[in-house]
């Protein structure tokens, strides 16, 4: 090969490898702005607010003292949860919950970190202390799952698994009437 | 032979020996949580064995391997002998006590935390304090590799800097940074709790400076791979590197963009808001470009091998290849299980596809397949290449390596495929036990059993890796000749600055972070109400 031959062929593989380069910043642009307009639309998105709560007073005051956890009709008909985890349970342990509607999850923990995923949903998040964690979702099925605690905490993290059940709306609306917090603990 | 061999033999035992006691607990792990045992009577040994099998593979292993691979690169790409190898020493054997002292209170049952630490939950001091002596006997190697590096370019001075070199120094510097994380949460959170000096913590905070580590170790530990890539493949399977400029802005790519994006393991958190959640997201999409140009440059690479082997066609070529070379056939593994452990990541770092596989089995099952199998699998082909120059004999057994390999590539797949899948179900992670009786998980069993099998295929893998390296000790003597890099297809003659030094990438790398990192870390810093009361375990 002559010292020409060598430089024509370098550039064509110059050429080559730039092509190359514009497709993979091509497909790193389409997926970033995939996930831009995904989250526009309001699909599941991570929580967006910082709140801070004192895991010491939890349960002498505010949202999150025992007699507020589980679930409550807001205004809107919407329906908020609250729950807390600890060492090795969550409060309540039954989550109830009605079917096609909007759902607020928010949550804390009173000592470790845990984590609260839905299992066959995409309602997954991490219970902090010292801060409050909040998610949206909206069940499309009447069904039970279960709940278990994905953070590691401590020896005892494979007995915190809790439940929640999707319910028929008008059903959990009439249970909600009698009660101002309702839960399926028994 | 290397001048250094003795150092660099030194690295790759200690990491080895602790990758091999870290694999029989993972395997057992594996076993002891799927339904083919019992209940496992106490819990907290689970744990335990969780701590040491990540504070090793992730701490001790691969560092070690970076450090001693790089000490071989200093030596036979610069062509003179490393400067500073009492320091080295000095290095490995912190190191050696740092592991020694971390594992001896995880082993008691003193500091089941996990490799992730997980404040406010806290352990024995000992433990963290030996964590932090890996890390500062590894930041001896960092300055040693760039010591080097600058006394080679003083007497070499406008000529280009060896690839390997290059990448390796490049791997140091993001290594020196990346571990600062870690080291502020240990020193300056975790450590004065743990010795009773403070006994409240923010977890929160806790969690942005691990990540700070967590995601750009994960670069660190590729880079000994990726230069294997490079600077060995095309050499080993007789062909030539595509590119020397693409592969030096792969590394110096993996430098800026490693770093600031580890904010996406704290999606599902509620201590960072959205903006940099999204922020991170983006730079997480950005880092898979390093890895595309790489896959390019080394398939272009291992094409020219097989045209000059008499390769023909547009996929005749594939035929032609070595295959009978164990470094084709790894090469061609780790391909693979990026490929498919690339595609996991992307799900991973979604915005929005992350809610629905975060802290599952199939986050395990991803990090697994890359490190374990893309990762990993490299490693053993760079022990298997360096072999005969450390210890002056043959590495003659092709088809045991041809074996190894394959049993690491299938155990790999067997393990992580059904890991990808029971997370997919919703499996938590890191339990000692799950009821499998129990008819919403029931489903999850089979899949269980089969990846407990795939631990066993794994370690049988390893042992035969052990066996092969043992003989390369005891074979007869052989002169393996002078170390070689893979030569570029058009050597550079010169090499702009820009891809010939660090000092620009390093300025990058460290600004991203102040603009990723700060405002999160600064918010919750100036704060003094989201401290919590510290957990403390493993007190009688």
């Amino acid at each position: 090969m002559t010292s020409e031959d060598h430089a024509a062929s370098a550039v064509v593989a110059q050429k080559i490898e730039r092509r190359w380069a514009a497709i993979s910043i091509l497909i790193v642009v389409f997926l970033t702005a995939m996930a831009a307009v995904a989250g526009i639309h309001q699909a599941t998105m991570p929580q967006a607010r910082v709140e801070i709560i004192d895991p010491e007073k939890i349960h002498l005051s505010g949202e999150f003292v025992e007699t507020n956890l589980g679930s409550a009709i807001e205004p809107d008909g919407s329906v908020t949860v609250r729950a807390v985890g600890q060492q090795y349970s969550f409060t309540p342990q039954c989550i109830l919950v009605p079917v096609d509607t909007k759902v607020t999850f928010r949550a804390t923990s009173a000592d470790v970190v845990h984590g609260l995923l839905i299992q066959q949903t995409n309602v997954n998040t991490m219970l902090v202390p010292g801060y409050v964690s909040e998610q949206v979702a909206r069940f499309s099925r009447v069904g039970d799952h279960l709940m278990p605690c994905q953070e590691f905490c401590s020896v005892g993290h494979e007995g915190m698994w809790a439940m929640v059940k999707v319910i028929d709306r008008n059903e959990f609306m009439s249970l909600a009437a009698s009660k101002r917090r309702v839960s399926c603990v028994e | 032979m290397l001048n250094s061999r003795r150092l660099v033999l030194a690295h790759f035992w200690m990491a080895f020996g602790g990758f091999g006691l870290a694999l029989l607990l993972g395997a057992w792990q594996m076993f002891i949580r799927s339904p083919l045992a019992g209940w496992i009577g106490n819990p907290e040994w689970y744990y335990r064995s969780v701590t040491a099998h990540g504070t090793i593979m992730g701490y001790v292993f691969p560092t070690l391997i970076a450090m001693g691979f790089g000490y071989a690169i200093t030596e036979t790409s610069l062509k003179a002998p490393i400067a500073g190898v009492r320091w080295a020493w000095a290095g490995i054997a912190l190191i050696l006590i740092g592991s020694i002292m971390a594992m001896i209170p995880v082993s008691a049952g003193l500091a089941s935390v996990l490799y992730t630490f997980y404040p406010p939950m806290i352990g024995n001091p000992f433990y963290y304090i030996g964590v932090v002596l890996v890390v500062v006997g590894s930041w001896i190697w960092v300055a040693l590799m760039s010591i080097n590096l600058i006394r080679w370019k003083r007497a070499n001075s406008g000529k280009p800097v060896p690839l390997a070199m290059y990448a390796n120094v490049a791997g140091s510097y993001l290594w020196g940074w990346t571990a600062v994380g870690a080291a502020l949460e240990l020193i300056l959170q975790i450590i004065p709790v743990a010795v009773g000096l403070r006994s409240t913590i923010d977890a929160g905070l806790a969690r942005i400076f691990f990540s700070w580590t967590l995601h750009a170790i994960v670069y660190f530990w590729l880079i000994p791979t990726y230069i294997a890539y490079y600077t060995i493949v095309p050499r080993a399977i007789g062909g030539k590197l595509y590119s020397d400029s693409m592969a030096r802005i792969s590394f110096v790519l993996f430098l800026v963009v490693a770093m600031p994006i580890g904010i996406h393991h704290t999606f599902a958190d509620p201590m960072v808001g959205a903006g940099f959640k999204f922020v991170h997201s983006v730079f997480t999409a950005i880092v898979a470009l390093p890895t595309l140009l790489t896959v390019f440059t080394i398939c272009a690479s291992v094409e020219i091998a097989s045209r000059l082997r008499g390769g023909r066609g547009p996929f005749g070529w594939l035929v032609a290849l070595p295959w009978n070379n164990p470094t084709m056939l790894a090469v061609t593994f780790s391909f693979i299980m990026l490929g498919f452990g690339g595609a996991g990541g992307l799900i991973n770092m979604s915005y929005q596809l992350d809610a629905s596989i975060h802290n599952t089995q199939w986050i395990t099952g991803h990090f697994h397949l890359i490190f374990g199998g893309a990762i990993v699998i490299m490693y053993f082909v760079i022990a298997y290449d360096l072999w005969p120059h450390l210890t002056g004999r043959n590495l003659a057994n092709l088809s045991l390596m041809r074996l190894q390999l394959w049993l690491w590539f299938i155990g790999m797949i067997v393990t992580t495929f059904p890991w990808h899948y029971v997370g997919i179900l919703g499996m938590p992670r890191r339990m000692a036990y799950y009821d499998y009786t129990h008819p919403a998980i029931a489903d999850q069993a089979l899949p269980v059993i089969l990846s407990a099998t795939g631990g066993l295929i794994l370690v049988v893998s390893a042992a035969l890796f052990f066996v092969i390296l043992i003989r390369g000790h005891l074979s007869e003597k052989a002169d393996p000749g002078e170390y070689r890099f893979s030569v570029a297809v058009h050597p550079p003659q010169r090499v702009p600055v820009a891809l010939n030094s660090h000092g620009l990438w390093v300025g990058l790398m460290i600004a991203l972070t102040a603009t990723n990192y700060g405002f999160p870390i600064l918010q919750l810093a100036v704060r003094s109400d989201t401290s919590v009361p510290a957990v403390y375990v493993g007190v009688k």
